[in-house]
C-alpha cells in the first residue's frame, strides 16, 4: 500500500446519518467516490473530522511527501535524473547557436523560471534582463525545443508588455530575431484569440506588433484557461458519475462539458506548431498571457509529435521535468482540488490533465510509437494531484528550492524508474518510430478517455484480461524467437563441428 | 460522332492503355514484394498474377474486381482499340477471357438503356466510359485537396485511377445516391454516396461529361430486375458441384439438431412445406409437439402475414425457447382460440416454468395505433400464463432517418466536437442501438434467470424481431460467437425467417421507404459486444464489416430476395454463389487474435448498457476515410504475431529434430562425406526460417504499423510506405501565413 499512490482526498466529505449508522462519502482527487458506513454516530463524526483535517492541511511542509519514507532502495536519485545541462548536451552537438544562461541563478530575473535556461548565444545576460522587464512575469523567450532535422526551434515566453501605447523593446526584438536564419521567417503562436490579446493591452499586456517584428507572422489559436477548464472538468466528471442518464442526456452532458472541445483545440494548436517547424521550416515562439499553461501544453505536445525521444519513458519524464516543472507550471495552484470542490478555487485548472489526455489521444492513434502505456499517464495524473513524492509540490523551481524538496522529499522518478515499477508502465507494442506523427483531430477520432473518467464507474475486467492476453502473445513471441535463435546457433555449431571432424 | 459497334477485346497494346499497364506493373511489382497472408495484399485486384478468384476479391476486401469491362468513348468517337485496353491488360498476363460475361455486358446495358435496338447506337449520349482529368476531392479537407486521375465506367464498377495509379473501385450496386452539384469554376462536382458509407466527391471538368456519368450511374446503380444484379453474372470459376457444396455449408436442420430439437417437446412441422400457410417463412418450422396442424393454421390466420409463433432458438440447459411471430390481428377486442392454444403449447413445452414472456419490441404507442388497423398486441386476459412486455424499438422509418441524420453530421467538413455530439444525440442512432441491446438483454435474462420461454414479435416479425432474437441467442450461446456460428445465426434468424434484405438494402429500384438499416444495427450491436468482451468472439470487426459490405454488394446470392420462397423462385442456388464458403476459406483474416474459446466464463454475456458504453462506430461509418483512423493497428500486429508464433513453434520442432539427428550421427561417429553433402544443401529449416524471418518482420514493422485498423477496401496497402513518411494529411495547412484548420 505504501508504495502505491494513495488517492488524494478532497476537502469535500459528505456525512449523513440514518439512525445510528453514519455514512461518510469521500470524494477523491482521482474522481473515485468511496462510501463508508460506520456504526456509531460519534465514531463516524470523529473519523469524518479527522479525514477533513488531514485532507486540508495549511502548510505544504505538513504534507505526506515530507513524512514519506520509501520502502525501496533508491538506485538512481530522480532529483538528478534530468539536469538542464544534460538536456542541453543533446542539442549542443547539433548547434552552436545556443548557450546556457545562469542569469536567473537567484530567481531574480524571473521568479517562475529555473536557474538555468537556454538562450541564443548572441544575446548576453544583460540583454536578457532587459527583455525580462518587457515580458509578463519576467518570462523572456527561452528555448523549448530544437528540431534537429532542420534546425528550427520552439521558444516560449510570457506576453510582451506593450500596453495601450504600444511599448516596444529593442532587445526583445533582437533576441527573437537572433533565432531566425538569414532570410527566414518565423511564426508567433499566441494561445489567445485576437480579441483577448487586444483586451490584454488595457492591463499592460499585449502582443507583438507586425511593424516591430516584421520577420514574424502572428497566429492566434485560442485555448481556454482557468475556471472555464475547471468547470469543464467538473461537468464531465459529473456526467460520467451519473449512471442513470439515458443516451440523449449522456451525449448532451458530454457535449456540454466541452472537455473534448478543449482537447481538440489544444491538439490543433500543437499540430499547427509542429507543422510550422517540420513542414514550413519556420521557427516559432509560443506564448499566451503568463506562458505557464496553454503555452506549455502546446510546446510539450508539439515535441511529442515531432520528437521520437519524447515518446520514450525517459524522454517523456524529461519532457515533464523540462516543460512543466522547470518551466514553472504552478502545480500547487492548478492541481489543488480536482473535480469535486465545493468552493471556487480561483487558480484551479486541469491544465496538466488536459495535456495528459491529449498525449493519450495521440497514443491511441499511434499505439506502437510510445514506450509507455496508458497506465503511465494515469499514474502521472494521480501524482500531480496527490502524491507521496515531492516532485509536483510547489509552483516553480524557486518555491521548490525554498522547500528544500530535494533534501526532504523523494522524487517520483526515483520510484518510477525502478525496473520493477517500470514494467507496469511499459508498452509491449513499442517499436521506436523515428517519424513525425500527425494525429487526427477530427471529433470522430477523439474519444473520451475512459481509463480516467470511467475508471471507477464500470468494470474493466474483460478489457484488462484482453490486455493480459495481448501481453502474453507478445511475450510468447519473444520467447519463441529467442529459442529459435539458440537452436539455430546450436545447429550451426554442430555443423561446423562435423565439418571440422570431417576435414582432417 | 461515330459509334463503335461493340467493345470487343483486341489485345494489341495501344497508347491509351499504357497508364493502365503501368498501373498494373507497379501493382504487380508491389504485390510481389508483399507477403502473402498479410491482409490479403497478394493477389489483390486485377494486378495479380493469376486471374483473381473470389478469394482474391475477398482478400482485398473488395466486393468486385471481376474483370472490368471498360467501355470508352473519347472525343466523341468510340475507339474500338481503346475500348479494348483493359481487356488487353488481362490478356497480357495470360488470363482467359470469359465469353459469357462479355456477351452479358453488352446485352445488359443495351437492355438498360432501352432506347436503341441496333448495336452500337446504344451508347450514344447515355454511357460514357472514360473521362480524364477528373479530380477526386478529399472528403474532409477544407483546402480542396484533390487527386487528379481518370474515371472509367465498367459494366459492374466505377473505377478511378489517380496519378499515383491508386485505384478506387466502386461497385454500382453500392451506390446509394448520385448528386450533381452546382457548376464551379474548376468543373462540375459529382457526389456519390455508397451504402458501405463511402462518399466520393469528384469534379468533372466538362459539364456534359458529368451529366453523362450522372445519368449512367443512376441507371447502373438501380436495377429493375433481380436477374440484372451482379450475382447472376459473377463467376468465381467454380464448377456446379463446388457451388452446390458452398450452398450446403450452412444446414439449418443441423443447427436445430445442435440446439437439441426435435425433442420430446418440440417437433418439425410440415405445415408450411409448400409455403401454404406463410409465404415469408421457411419450409421447415419447429413448433411445440402438442400444437396440432389446425391450431397452427388457425393461429396463422390470426397473425399478420400469417407469421404464427415458431421456434427460433432452444436453450437446452434451461429447456426454454425463444419463439418469434408477427403481431396478432386482435384489433380492439378480437381473439383467436387457436392462437391462445399455440401460446399455451409454447409455455407447456417448457417443463420448468409455466409462464412465458411475450415481448412486443415496438413502442407501446405504435402497438396501440396498430389496433385501429385491426392489428395490435396480445391481451393478457385472453392468454393464460403470459407476461406481456413492450421494449420500445422504433420502426424502420425512424431508423432510416436516424442513420441519415448521423451520416449528415459526420460527413460535415471541419466538424466541431460540439456539433458532432449534438448531431449524434439528435440523430438518436445510439439510443436506438441501446434499445435493441436492452431488448436482447431482457430476452436473455428471461431465459437464464427466470427459465421462462419468450415469444418475440414486432409488426411483421421480420425486422425488430430478427434483431432481438438473433442478438438474444448470441448473448446466450457462445456457438454464435464463432465464425461459422455467426453465419448460421444470420442464415437462421435473418435469411430464413424472411428479413426483407432486398427491400431493406434497396437491391432493386423499389420503394425507398422500405429501405432501412435494420441489419446494420444488428451488426453494430454485435460490434459493441465485441468491444465489451474482447475475448468472447472468434471473429473480429473485419468480419462484421465484410458481411456488411456483402449485404449490399449483390455479388453473392445469400442476401438477394426477401424470403426463402422468392429465393427458390429465383433459383439462386443454381445461378449464384453463396458468400459463406468464401468467407470461411478466408477466415484467417477475420479471426480475433485474443479469442479464448476454452474459457466458459463467456457462456452468457451480460453486457453493460449504461449510456457511456455506446460509442460511435468509426470503423463502420468512416470505413473509407482513412485519415480518421489510428495509424497503427494493435489488432493487426497481434494477429500477425499469433501467426508468426505458430510458424516459430514449427521451426523449433524442425530445428530440434535436426539437432537430434546431428547429435545421433555424431555419437555414431559415422560421418561420410556423402552424408554431409546430402545434408548441407538440404537443410531446409534453416533456409526457410531465414527467409521466414525476413518476411514476417516486414509486415510487423512496416505494413501493419502504418495501415489503419479497418482498411478493408481497395488496394490502399500499396502506398503505405510513402503515405506514412509523408505522414498524412496536413492536420493543419498554412497558406500565406494564415493558418487554416483541416481535419
Amino acid at each position: 500500500m505504501d508504495n502505491q499512490a494513495s488517492p488524494g482526498i478532497n476537502t469535500y466529505n459528505d456525512v449523513r446519518f440514518v439512525g445510528s449508522l453514519g455514512t461518510i462519502i469521500i470524494k477523491c482527487k482521482d474522481f473515485r467516490i468511496i462510501q463508508l458506513d460506520i456504526p456509531g454516530m460519534e465514531e463516524c463524526l470523529n473519523i469524518a473530522s479527522s479525514i477533513e483535517a488531514l485532507s486540508t492541511l495549511d502548510s505544504i511542509t505538513l504534507m505526506y511527501p515530507f513524512f514519506y519514507r520509501p520502502m525501496f532502495e533508491v538506485i538512481e536519485d530522480g532529483w538528478h535524473s534530468f539536469l538542464p545541462e544534460q538536456e542541453f548536451e543533446l542539442y549542443s552537438s547539433a548547434t552552436s547557436e545556443w548557450r546556457l544562461s545562469y542569469v536567473n541563478k537567484e530567481f531574480a530575473v524571473c521568479p517562475s523560471y529555473p536557474p538555468i535556461v537556454t538562450v541564443p548565444k548572441s544575446i548576453d545576460d544583460e540583454a536578457l534582463r532587459k527583455v525580462a522587464t518587457f515580458r509578463h512575469g519576467g518570462r523572456f523567450p527561452v528555448l523549448s525545443y530544437y528540431h534537429k532535422k532542420n534546425g528550427m526551434v520552439i521558444m516560449r515566453s510570457g506576453q510582451p508588455l506593450t500596453g495601450t501605447n504600444g511599448r516596444r523593446c529593442k532587445e526583445d526584438e533582437k533576441l527573437i530575431n537572433a533565432t531566425l536564419r538569414a532570410g527566414k521567417r518565423g511564426y508567433i503562436i499566441d494561445t489567445r484569440s485576437l480579441n483577448v490579446a487586444q483586451q490584454a493591452r488595457a492591463k499592460g499586456g499585449g502582443f507583438e506588433q507586425e511593424a516591430h517584428y516584421p520577420q514574424w507572422r502572428r497566429i492566434h489559436k485560442s485555448i481556454e484557461r482557468y475556471h472555464i477548464l475547471q468547470e469543464s472538468l467538473i461537468k464531465l466528471v459529473e456526467a460520467c458519475n451519473d449512471q442513470t442518464h439515458n443516451m440523449d442526456r449522456w451525449l448532451s452532458k458530454l457535449e456540454a462539458s466541452n472537455w473534448l472541445t478543449h482537447i481538440k483545440e489544444i491538439l490543433t494548436a500543437a499540430c499547427l506548431a509542429a507543422q510550422c517547424i517540420d513542414r514550413e521550416g519556420a521557427s516559432i515562439l509560443i506564448h499566451g498571457t503568463e506562458g505557464t499553461d496553454s503555452t506549455l501544453q502546446v510546446t510539450s505536445l508539439a515535441q511529442i509529435i515531432l520528437e521520437p525521444r519524447s515518446r520514450t519513458i525517459r524522454g517523456f519524464e524529461a519532457l515533464i521535468e523540462r516543460e512543466w516543472l522547470q518551466a514553472g507550471h504552478p502545480f500547487q495552484q492548478r492541481c489543488a482540488q480536482s473535480a469535486y470542490c465545493n468552493t471556487k478555487q480561483k487558480w484551479e485548472a486541469p491544465v496538466f490533465l488536459l495535456f495528459l489526455d491529449c498525449v493519450w489521444q495521440i497514443l491511441r492513434q499511434f499505439p506502437c510509437s510510445f514506450e509507455f502505456n496508458e497506465n503511465f499517464l494515469i499514474m502521472l495524473f494521480e501524482h500531480a494531484y496527490a502524491s507521496q513524492f515531492g516532485t509536483f509540490l510547489g509552483n516553480n523551481e524557486s518555491e521548490r528550492c525554498k522547500l528544500k524538496l530535494q533534501q526532504k522529499t523523494m522524487s517520483l522518478w526515483s520510484w518510477v524508474n525502478q525496473p520493477g515499477e517500470l514494467s507496469k508502465f511499459t508498452n509491449p507494442l513499442f517499436e521506436a518510430n523515428n517519424l513525425v506523427i500527425w494525429p487526427s483531430v477530427a471529433p470522430q477520432s477523439l474519444p473520451l478517455w475512459e481509463g480516467i473518467f470511467l475508471r471507477w464507474n464500470r468494470s474493466s475486467k474483460y478489457l484488462d484480461e484482453a490486455y493480459e492476453e495481448m501481453v502474453n502473445i507478445i511475450e510468447y513471441n519473444k520467447e519463441l524467437q529467442a529459442k529459435v535463435n539458440i537452436l539455430r546457433r546450436q545447429l550451426a555449431e554442430l555443423e561446423t563441428e562435423n565439418g571440422m571432424q570431417e576435414s582432417p | 460522332m461515330q459509334p463503335s459497334d461493340d467493345v470487343s477485346p483486341t489485345p494489341e497494346p495501344q497508347a491509351s492503355w499504357t497508364p493502365l499497364l503501368r498501373a498494373r506493373r507497379a501493382a504487380l511489382k508491389w504485390a510481389q514484394k508483399s507477403v502473402p497472408g498479410v491482409r490479403g495484399v497478394a493477389g489483390c485486384g486485377p494486378s495479380a498474377q493469376k486471374w483473381p478468384g473470389p478469394r482474391d476479391f475477398l482478400a482485398c476486401g473488395q466486393v468486385h474486381k471481376r474483370r472490368p469491362r471498360i467501355l470508352m468513348r473519347e472525343g466523341g468517337t468510340w475507339g474500338r482499340a481503346r475500348a479494348a485496353a483493359p481487356e488487353a491488360r488481362y490478356r497480357a498476363v495470360g488470363r482467359a477471357d470469359t465469353p459469357r460475361a462479355a456477351g452479358t455486358v453488352k446485352w445488359e446495358v443495351r437492355k438498360r438503356t432501352g432506347t436503341c435496338t441496333r448495336e452500337g447506337e446504344m451508347w450514344r449520349g447515355t454511357h460514357i466510359s472514360r473521362v480524364e482529368q477528373v479530380k477526386l476531392l478529399d472528403r474532409f479537407s477544407t483546402s480542396n485537396k484533390s487527386l487528379t486521375g481518370t474515371l472509367y465506367l465498367t459494366a459492374t464498377h466505377l473505377l478511378f485511377i489517380d496519378s499515383h495509379q491508386k485505384e478506387t473501385w466502386i461497385l454500382h450496386h453500392h451506390i446509394a445516391s448520385v448528386e450533381k452539384l452546382a457548376l464551379t469554376t474548376s468543373g462540375c462536382p459529382l457526389v456519390i454516396q455508397c451504402k458501405n458509407f463511402r462518399t466520393v466527391h469528384f469534379i468533372v471538368p466538362r459539364e456534359r461529361d458529368c451529366h453523362d456519368i450522372y445519368n449512367s450511374l443512376l441507371q447502373l446503380s438501380k436495377q429493375a430486375k433481380y436477374e440484372d444484379l451482379y450475382a447472376f453474372s459473377y463467376n468465381p470459376k467454380q464448377n456446379d458441384s463446388e457451388r452446390l457444396q458452398g450452398w450446403q455449408l450452412i444446414d439449418l436442420a443441423e443447427e436445430y439438431k445442435r440446439m437439441g430439437v426435435p425433442n420430446s417437446h418440440w417437433q418439425l412441422s410440415d405445415a408450411n412445406r409448400d409455403y401454404k400457410i406463410c409465404e415469408t417463412y421457411p419450409r421447415e418450422l419447429y413448433v411445440p409437439r402438442i400444437a396440432s396442424k389446425p391450431i397452427i393454421v388457425g393461429s396463422s390466420k390470426f397473425r399478420s402475414k400469417g407469421r404464427f409463433p415458431v421456434l427460433s432458438y432452444y436453450h437446452q440447459d434451461k429447456e426454454a425457447a425463444i419463439c418469434r411471430c408477427s403481431q396478432p390481428l386482435s384489433g380492439f377486442s378480437a381473439r383467436c382460440l387457436e392462437d391462445e392454444h399455440l401460446l399455451q403449447a409454447i409455455s407447456k413445452a417448457n417443463p420448468v416454468n409455466r409462464y412465458m414472456y411475450v415481448m412486443d419490441t415496438r413502442p407501446k404507442l405504435n402497438a396501440m395505433a396498430n389496433r385501429a388497423a385491426g392489428k395490435g398486441y396480445e391481451n393478457e386476459d385472453n392468454y393464460s400464463n403470459i407476461r406481456f412486455q413492450f421494449v420500445g424499438i422504433e420502426n424502420i422509418h425512424v431508423m432510416r432517418s436516424s442513420l441519415q441524420k448521423l451520416l449528415e453530421v459526420n460527413g460535415t467538413k471541419g466538424l466541431s466536437v460540439n456539433d458532432f455530439y449534438s448531431g449524434l444525440e439528435s440523430s438518436g442512432w445510439l439510443r436506438h442501438i441501446k434499445a435493441v441491446m436492452d431488448a436482447a438483454i431482457f430476452l436473455a435474462k428471461a431465459i437464464t434467470v427466470e427459465n421462462a420461454s419468450v415469444l418475440v414479435h414486432c409488426s411483421d416479425g421480420w425486422d425488430r424481431t430478427s434483431q432481438v432474437c438473433s442478438l438474444g441467442s448470441l448473448l446466450l450461446d457462445s456457438y454464435y460467437r464463432t465464425i461459422k456460428g455467426f453465419m448460421v445465426l444470420i442464415e437462421k434468424d435473418w435469411i430464413s425467417f424472411g428479413h426483407k434484405f432486398s427491400e431493406r438494402c434497396g437491391h432493386l429500384d423499389g420503394d425507398p421507404k422500405e429501405v432501412s438499416p435494420v441489419f446494420t444495427q444488428f451488426l453494430e450491436c454485435v460490434w459493441h459486444l465485441t468491444e465489451q468482451f474482447p475475448q468472447a468472439f472468434e471473429f473480429s470487426e473485419a468480419f462484421l464489416l465484410q458481411i456488411h459490405e456483402h449485404i449490399h454488394s449483390c455479388q453473392f446470392g445469400n442476401f438477394l430476395g426477401n424470403c426463402q420462397k422468392e429465393r427458390e423462385e429465383l433459383k439462386l442456388k443454381e445461378k449464384t454463389y453463396s458468400l459463406w464458403p468464401f468467407l470461411l476459406e478466408d477466415q484467417k483474416k477475420y479471426l480475433n487474435p485474443l479469442y479464448s474459446s476454452k474459457s466458459h466464463r463467456f457462456t452468457v454475456l451480460e453486457p453493460n448498457t449504461i449510456s457511456f458504453n455506446f460509442k460511435f462506430w468509426r470503423n463502420m461509418y468512416h470505413q473509407f476515410d482513412r485519415t480518421l483512423h489510428p495509424r497503427q493497428s494493435v489488432f493487426n500486429i497481434i494477429m500477425n504475431m499469433n501467426e508468426q508464433n505458430e510458424q516459430l513453434e514449427k521451426d523449433i520442432k524442425d530445428l530440434e529434430s535436426k539437432i537430434k539427428q546431428r547429435k545421433n550421427k555424431q555419437t555414431d561417429g559415422i560421418l561420410t562425406k556423402e552424408l554431409l553433402h546430402s545434408v548441407h544443401p538440404e537443410s531446409p529449416t534453416l533456409k526457410t526460417s531465414l527467409c521466414f524471418k525476413e518476411q514476417t518482420l516486414l509486415p510487423v514493422n512496416d505494413a501493419l504499423r502504418t495501415i489503419e485498423g479497418s482498411s478493408l477496401a481497395d488496394n490502399r496497402y500499396s502506398e503505405y510506405a510513402e503515405e506514412f513518411s509523408k505522414s498524412e494529411p496536413a492536420v493543419v495547412s498554412l497558406e500565406y501565413g494564415v493558418a487554416r484548420m483541416t481535419c
